[in-house]
């Protein structure tokens, strides 16, 4: 997304104008006489590719850009024009089918999308003219018309809201389509206007439409007739996006300021940049090696042809005289056509059908994820998604793992587990559950009375409940009230489909975009101050003696994660101004009196070793004067046009200095189901496990001691903000001084490691977790110097290939993308991997050479984004483990076995032309040069790459360490590839010289008549055929009946077919060249033995080689248990897991 | 019910498919099988290799060279291609017994059929009797299609242009006197060719389906006077003709002329002199050729070759060799997981 808004900056540059102006209504101001209205666009959406006119030759004009489809139409063209010893048929038909198939599957799609628009783009709308409500198709909105919109309707573009049925003047709406949330997000009409709109005259200035969702700048300026023109600022608050629907709001009325092609929503769905796969980049490489054998192949021939015509006699025997034409024509063009006809007789060296195969085998191949009912989650009742399956292989080559913590380790399912007041403990604990023995408590813990001063006690549930954005659900049904919010959750589940919901909740449905939220105002409910809801601007809650307490809301400081805090200012009913603040301790410590600072901060490092979140809340009165100049401050702040952001970071910071502290609140995220297991695979499998979250260092490095990532003898290496300042020297040097030390000791002073080790358990091997945060980070990748940076880069790299994991905390979004575009662009470009559920891990999904987005709490985003998404965490190491790992090795078995068979395939034609005087006569009839990719052997490959185990799944599940057999790309690099080349060149030898020296006398029958050359061809291609399908079935280790049926039927029908082809007087044909030749060599002893004697002697060191290269055969794993999964080191290990006993991984260990 | 539905609307079908469970063989190529496999493989393959190799070695073959490049060659007068309808003698002697039935080949070499012009230029419409095809030969037969008059050829291209148009007698020398041994041509083309893919159109007689025809440049008489005294010889059906036209694979090849099947020679060729009396027609010194004669008996494996029982014996006893190179192996060091 960056990137692309990167784009857009640079692109659009020069004609970027920073605003645009907008008259409500069309109503030109009588100020403004200069004023002209500018032309926008309209408010089509076209995300169709075509139209019917512009169908055949753009479609066809896309495919040809693919290389391989522009070089099968070159050879095409080739044959068209240049007298070729093939029929144009034998590459055009082939082409033909793949294009037409092609053209007809993105023509379906695109209807599909036509469709799609043509809904969305007719879609009636009621727009307001001149008081006169006119309905209209939605297309025909033009940017400034006033637009009235319906509940649960979808805006039909990005709309200024002006006035709605409520009468607190806000909406809401969901953007569930937009981002995923799915709460109600409220917003407010622009303060003070006219109630009657037919009379408003209001310009609207704003700025160009930017693909951020949640950032808008706008101006409104209303002029009056009698008075100043006024002037309103306009925030994302005001702004309602297409897509989004109106919730809980009978109607509102908007003014249309982006349309089409320009709304937010439709800049963001511009396409996803296209992923790459290891393996086509593989396919591409030995392409070109196949494309150098074909070329250089027409060369060698083309030079001999005109040799060996230099010899007097050779070049127009008496027997077969030239044509006049082909007498008069320039000998280099004759060359040329030569040089042209070789390639087109060897063309069939990159066939076609290699490509559909390949696109088939990923296409169905993906089925069997979504199939997978490993991967089904009954608690949202959805199985995996895939995005793209273009990606399947790559699952089998990763080696950097990205994950998220929170929401992806672990539930993000959040309990309000404790809060500290003042220094004073407080514990809740549900009646029966017994899940604390480990946590020391200060005294008994239910009775929040004892502790505290009360005062202070219900200061700190005050702010609980007021500090917050929470919304109390209403009632879809109007009148039923709230009673239920459990009941409500259920039926909304029914109706949004989105599978999403708040958490469990025990009487009363809240919404928030932040789970921590909702878990602090249920904690808040616990001890007695219950969150009631909003009533226009003033909050109500319900306090432990049964008082409802209104509290009108005056500011609210939102959160954003570079001050990690959020605040808001009330005025209580008795007049006093407060603001309450929570945030991290780090961004609260520095606001608050340091004398009280101490006696929390305990507790929030020891709750956040615990593994909990925390939160520190404070507060301050604000006299009338502070708060005056804090209001004036914001209002002002909100309507800058310019540097808006900066300006109110610049007064939020102002206003939330010199608070008191008044506790710490500590929520728990429980770790996904089986996340230590899944860890453990992942790194038993080579893979490097990279923890990127935005939260703090202790949790985060708690979270990864739960999910056994860092090991009780992990040497730890910090690299953060507060080891820099341990030294008491320059931040930069003591950098510098920490790189440089822990270089030594992870890189220099590591012993080599030995290939394929697997991860040292051992304390003979040194294991080191690196530690590393966000500010840190941005040093060590933006130093001062650009020499220090690149080396610090180095460094840091480094140290952290030599780490078995690493923790990257207090990651911005961006950050977390830096850092996978990093190890990605770093030495031998290790496949990355990036997993996350957030709308924030986003930027990381992207960027990773696979992106997998767990279908969690946090909204869609990060599935939308992701190349598959799952349902939880340890459905990862099935992914990866098994389908990875089978469909790497079933799609380099592909790749290889296609070239291998073409190469064998070409080679005795090519040999042949050595015995035919360079003439381009094909060895094989034109009908088998077709069918052999097509028909021939095609299917066995094709069944073999969508079912073939060479291990099986348990197997490959137990033993992690079976993945790296693979890894680096193993079955594709040019070691594998040389030898299927060998192989495919020793086949091709023996098939023809075989063949050749049997023909040493042509008379193979017992009646005496001769063979011609026909019988020739077609006995070395019954071979062919034959040694390439039972080569294929050597290979085959998972015999399935479609696996019988293919290869078996695939022989059969070739036998089949050659009896049919040669049995009858084809019309069509000119020649009859094959009539009853294969009939007639099946007549001959002597070409049965050599057909038997050629595959045998083909398959003859396949098998040997099989055999001798038995123990690493597939029950090689099954024998030795090893370091199959962790079951014997768990027992010791868990004994000195440090500090968190009660992670959830061991729990699920018992139930299931 | 609401809910169940989705559930069930949702989960993946648990089929032994859709989990990848299919029951499925799992093939073991262990030691245990390979090795008798390899030592019965090699054994059999050695059988057969023996009664091949024996059965090629039983073959006789009788190979002259008739080019007349050589001075003291029969046929060197011939080389000479201004000289026409040259006729020379070729005198050879069979020590013993010839046994038949004996195949009579004639062979050329460096000589291509198989050139792709030259393979392309024929007219299969016109060869199974299309009366059309005569009177518009295909493109492909240029330029063997019309003549300079612009006359269709018939029967058109390079292939019918330039059939082999040597004719042998063969006498056997009794006593001083040349008798004659009747040669046999039926039976020496592909019985499909000579019954379906090729037809002489169904007119009688066959003289007037060539009205407004020319015979191919190079052949002496036209096709309807291949063989005058058979009617099913003649034409396209002309069994000579159906050899040459099915082409050879390699430059060097040969192709079936006669049988010697007739009365006393059934048996073979007694011992005693011979003499080929050759009318030498067919020009192959401008590209270098050479032409032969080969006379041969054949075995159920057809001609003589040696190559097939030798590669049999090569591959067979590599098998055996093989095997116990793995059993020693496998005896050493006890493949480690087979127990």
């Amino acid at each position: 997304m960056l990137r692309r808004r990167l784009n857009r900056w640079l692109g659009r540059d020069e004609r970027r104008v920073d605003s645009r102006s907008i008259c409500v209504g069309h109503r030109s101001s009588s100020n403004n006489e200069a004023f002209i209205p500018p032309k926008f666009c309209d408010n089509r959406i076209v995300s169709s590719k075509y139209t019917v006119w512009n169908f055949l030759p753009k479609n066809l004009f896309e495919q040809f850009r693919r290389i391989a489809n522009f070089y099968f139409l070159i050879i095409f063209l080739v044959q068209v024009i240049v007298d070729t010893p093939t029929s144009p048929v034998t590459s055009g038909l082939p082409l033909f089918f793949v294009i037409t198939v092609t053209a007809i599957k993105q023509g379906y799609e695109d209807w599909l999308r036509h469709k799609a628009d043509n809904e969305v783009n007719k879609y009636p709308v009621t727009v307001l003219e001149q008081g006169r409500r006119v309905r209209k198709e939605s297309e025909k909105i033009k940017v400034g018309d006033v637009l009235e919109v319906d509940e649960d309707e979808t805006f039909p573009c990005d709309l200024i809201l002006l006035q709605s049925s409520r009468d607190d003047d806000t909406c809401f709406v969901t953007t569930a389509s937009l981002d995923g949330e799915s709460n109600h997000k409220t917003h407010y009409t622009v303060p003070d206007t006219e109630k009657d709109l037919e009379s408003l005259n209001a310009t609207i200035e704003c700025e160009q439409p930017q693909p951020d969702l949640y950032k808008f700048v706008g101006r409104m300026h209303i002029y009056k007739t009698d008075q100043e023109p006024a002037m309103r600022s306009l925030g994302p608050e005001n702004l309602l996006l297409k897509g989004s629907t109106l919730k809980n709001t009978q109607t509102i009325c908007g003014v249309a300021i982006y349309t089409g092609m320009e709304t937010k929503m439709a800049l963001n769905y511009q396409g996803k940049s296209q992923k790459r796969s290891a393996v086509e980049k593989s396919i591409n490489a030995f392409l070109l090696v196949y494309l150098c054998i074909l070329v250089s192949k027409a060369l060698v021939c083309t030079t001999l042809k005109y040799v060996w015509q230099n010899k007097p006699g050779q070049d127009e025997p008496w027997y077969n005289e030239k044509t006049q034409r082909e007498k008069d024509t320039n000998l280099y063009l004759k060359m040329f056509t030569d040089f042209l006809s070789f390639m087109v007789l060897f063309n069939f060296i990159i066939p076609v059908s290699m490509y559909v195969t390949v696109e088939m085998q990923k296409f169905l191949g993906s089925f069997f994820i979504t199939w997978d009912k490993d991967f089904f989650d009954p608690e949202i009742k959805e199985g995996a998604l895939v995005n793209t399956s273009d990606l399947n292989e790559e699952l089998g080559q990763v080696e950097y793992v990205f994950t998220d913590k929170t929401g992806t380790l672990t539930q993000n399912n959040m309990e309000f587990i404790e809060c500290c007041i003042d220094g004073f403990q407080y514990k809740y604990q549900d009646a029966g559950t017994d899940l604390d023995e480990f946590c020391v408590t200060d005294g008994p813990v239910n009775k929040v009375q004892h502790k505290a001063g009360r005062e202070k006690e219900e200061l700190f549930l005050r702010a609980l409940c007021l500090c917050h954005t929470v919304q109390v659900k209403e009632s879809p049904q109007q009148g039923q009230g709230q009673r239920d919010g459990l009941m409500d959750r259920v039926d909304g589940l029914g109706t949004d489909g989105e599978g999403l919901h708040p958490p469990p909740q025990e009487q009363r449905g809240f919404i928030a975009s932040s789970p921590d939220e909702v878990a602090l105002v249920k904690g808040a409910m616990r001890y007695g101050f219950t969150f009631l809801g909003f009533e226009s601007k003033t909050m109500k809650i319900l306090t432990r003696d049964n008082d409802v307490e209104r509290y009108e809301l005056l500011h609210v400081l939102n959160f954003d994660p570079v001050r990690r805090r959020m605040s808001v200012i009330v005025r209580s009913k008795s007049g006093d101004t407060l603001l309450f603040c929570k945030g991290a301790d780090s961004s609260i410590f520095p606001r608050v009196r340091q004398e009280e600072v101490e006696r929390i901060r305990m507790n929030v490092e020891r709750n956040a070793t615990e593994g909990y979140r925390t939160l520190c809340v404070a507060y301050k009165y604000l006299n009338a004067e502070e708060y005056a100049q804090a209001d004036a401050g914001l209002r002002e702040a909100r309507l800058a046009l310019q540097d808006r952001e900066e300006k109110l970071m610049a007064v939020y910071n102002q206003v939330e200095t010199g608070m008191s502290l008044i506790g710490a609140t500590a929520v728990e995220d429980r770790l996904q189901e089986e996340a230590a297991e899944t860890m453990e695979a992942l790194q038993g499998a080579g893979m490097k496990v990279w923890v990127l979250t935005g939260d703090k260092m202790e949790t985060a490095k708690s979270t990864c001691y739960a999910c056994r990532l860092f090991q009780r003898n992990t040497e730890l290496l910090e690299l953060t903000v507060r080891t820099l300042e341990d030294g008491g020297r320059r931040r930069e040097e003591r950098l510098h001084e920490l790189l440089v030390e822990y270089h030594k000791k992870a890189v220099q002073d590591a012993p080599p490691v030995k290939a394929g080790v697997t991860r040292a358990w051992s304390s003979a091997n040194h294991d080191y977790g690196f530690i590393i945060d966000g500010a840190t980070l941005s040093m060590v990748l933006n130093s001062s110097s650009e020499s220090n940076s690149s080396r610090y880069k180095n460094l840091f790299l480094q140290i952290c290939q030599n780490c078995t994991s690493v923790l990257c905390c207090r990651m911005a979004p961006l950050q977390k993308a830096q850092i996978v575009k990093m190890v990605k662009n770093s030495k031998g470009s290790p496949i990355t991997l990036s997993i996350g559920d957030g709308a924030n891990d986003v930027s990381m999904i992207l960027e990773a050479h696979v992106g997998i987005g767990i279908k969690g709490k946090e909204g869609r985003q990060a599935v939308r984004n992701s190349d598959y998404a799952i349902p939880k965490l340890k459905h990862l190491k099935k992914l990866l483990l098994a389908h990875g790992h089978l469909y790497y090795v079933r799609i380099a078995h592909l790749v290889q076995y296609f070239f291998y068979k073409n190469l064998c395939f070409i080679l005795p034609q090519f040999l042949y032309q050595f015995f035919c005087g360079y003439s381009q006569q094909p060895l094989y009839d034109a009908a088998y040069l077709t069918m052999y990719n097509i028909c021939f052997t095609s299917m066995p490959i094709l069944a073999y790459s969508l079912l073939e185990q060479h291990i099986c799944m348990e197997v490959l599940l137990d033993n992690a360490t079976l993945y790296r057999g693979i890894a680096k790309n193993g079955m594709l690099q040019w070691g594998p590839f040389f030898y299927w080349t060998l192989l495919g060149v020793f086949h091709g030898l023996l098939f023809f010289f075989g063949v050749r020296y049997l023909f040493g006398n042509p008379a193979l029958q017992d009646n005496g008549q001769v063979f011609g050359n026909w019988s020739y061809g077609t006995i070395v291609f019954t071979v062919l055929v034959f040694t390439v399908t039972l080569k294929l079935a050597l290979d085959t280790r998972h015999w399935t009946w479609i696996n019988h049926f293919v290869i078996w039927g695939s022989l059969a029908f070739y036998v089949f077919f050659s009896f049919f082809w040669g049995g009858i007087i084809w019309p069509f044909l000119k020649q009859q060249r094959l009539y009853f030749v294969f009939a007639n060599m099946l007549s001959s002893v002597s070409a049965w033995l050599v057909i038997i004697l050629l595959i045998l002697l083909s398959l003859l060191p396949e098998i040997l080689l099989v055999v001798f290269r038995k123990p690493r055969g597939p029950h090689a794993g099954q024998m030795k248990p090893v370091h199959s999964s962790a079951g014997g080191h768990q027992s010791p290990r868990s004994s000195a897991r440090p500090l968190l006993m009660r992670t959830f991984s061991d729990e699920s260990n018992t139930v299931i | 019910m609401v809910k169940e539905e989705k559930e069930i609307a949702n989960r993946p079908d648990n089929t032994a498919f859709t989990q990848q469970r299919l029951p499925a063989w799992q093939p073991m190529l262990s030691a245990g099988i390979v090795i008798p496999g390899f030592v019965l493989i090699g054994l059999a393959f050695i059988g057969i290799g023996v009664a091949l190799f024996v059965t090629s070695r039983n073959i006789t073959v009788l190979e002259i060279d008739y080019t007349g490049l050589e001075k003291d060659s029969p046929c060197f007068k011939c080389s000479n291609t201004d000289v026409k309808n040259c006729v020379c003698n070729l005198v050879f002697s069979i020590d013993s017994l010839f046994e038949g039935p004996v195949f009579f080949y004639y062979g050329l070499s460096n000589y291509f059929q198989n050139y792709r012009k030259y393979a392309a230029s024929r007219d299969d419409e016109q060869l199974s009797g299309d009366l059309d095809a005569f009177a518009a030969p295909s493109d492909s037969c240029s330029p063997y299609d019309y003549n300079s008059n612009d006359k269709p050829i018939v029967p058109c291209g390079a292939i019918a242009n330039s059939m082999f148009n040597d004719t042998f007698v063969l006498y056997r020398v009794v006593n001083g006197a040349n008798k004659l041994v009747p040669l046999d041509g039926k039976g020496i083309a592909w019985w499909t060719d000579y019954n379906v893919k090729f037809r002489n159109p169904s007119v009688t007689p066959l003289k007037n389906a060539f009205n407004n025809t020319v015979k191919p440049i190079f052949w002496p008489k036209p096709a309807y006077q291949l063989d005058t005294s058979d009617p099913a010889n003649n034409g396209f059906i002309n069994q000579d003709f159906l050899v040459w036209m099915r082409r050879a694979a390699l430059p060097d090849f040969r192709k079936l002329y006669r049988r010697i099947t007739d009365g006393e020679y059934a048996k073979g060729l007694p011992a005693g002199n011979y003499s080929l009396t050759i009318a030498y027609n067919y020009p192959v010194q401008s590209f270098d050729g050479r032409k032969k004669v080969v006379f041969s008996n054949v075995s159920w494996m057809g001609g003589k070759n040696e190559f097939l029982g030798i590669a049999y014996l090569v591959v067979g006893s590599l098998c055996v060799l093989m095997s116990i190179v793995m059993l020693i192996v496998y005896a050493k060091f006890k493949f480690p997981e087979e127990d």
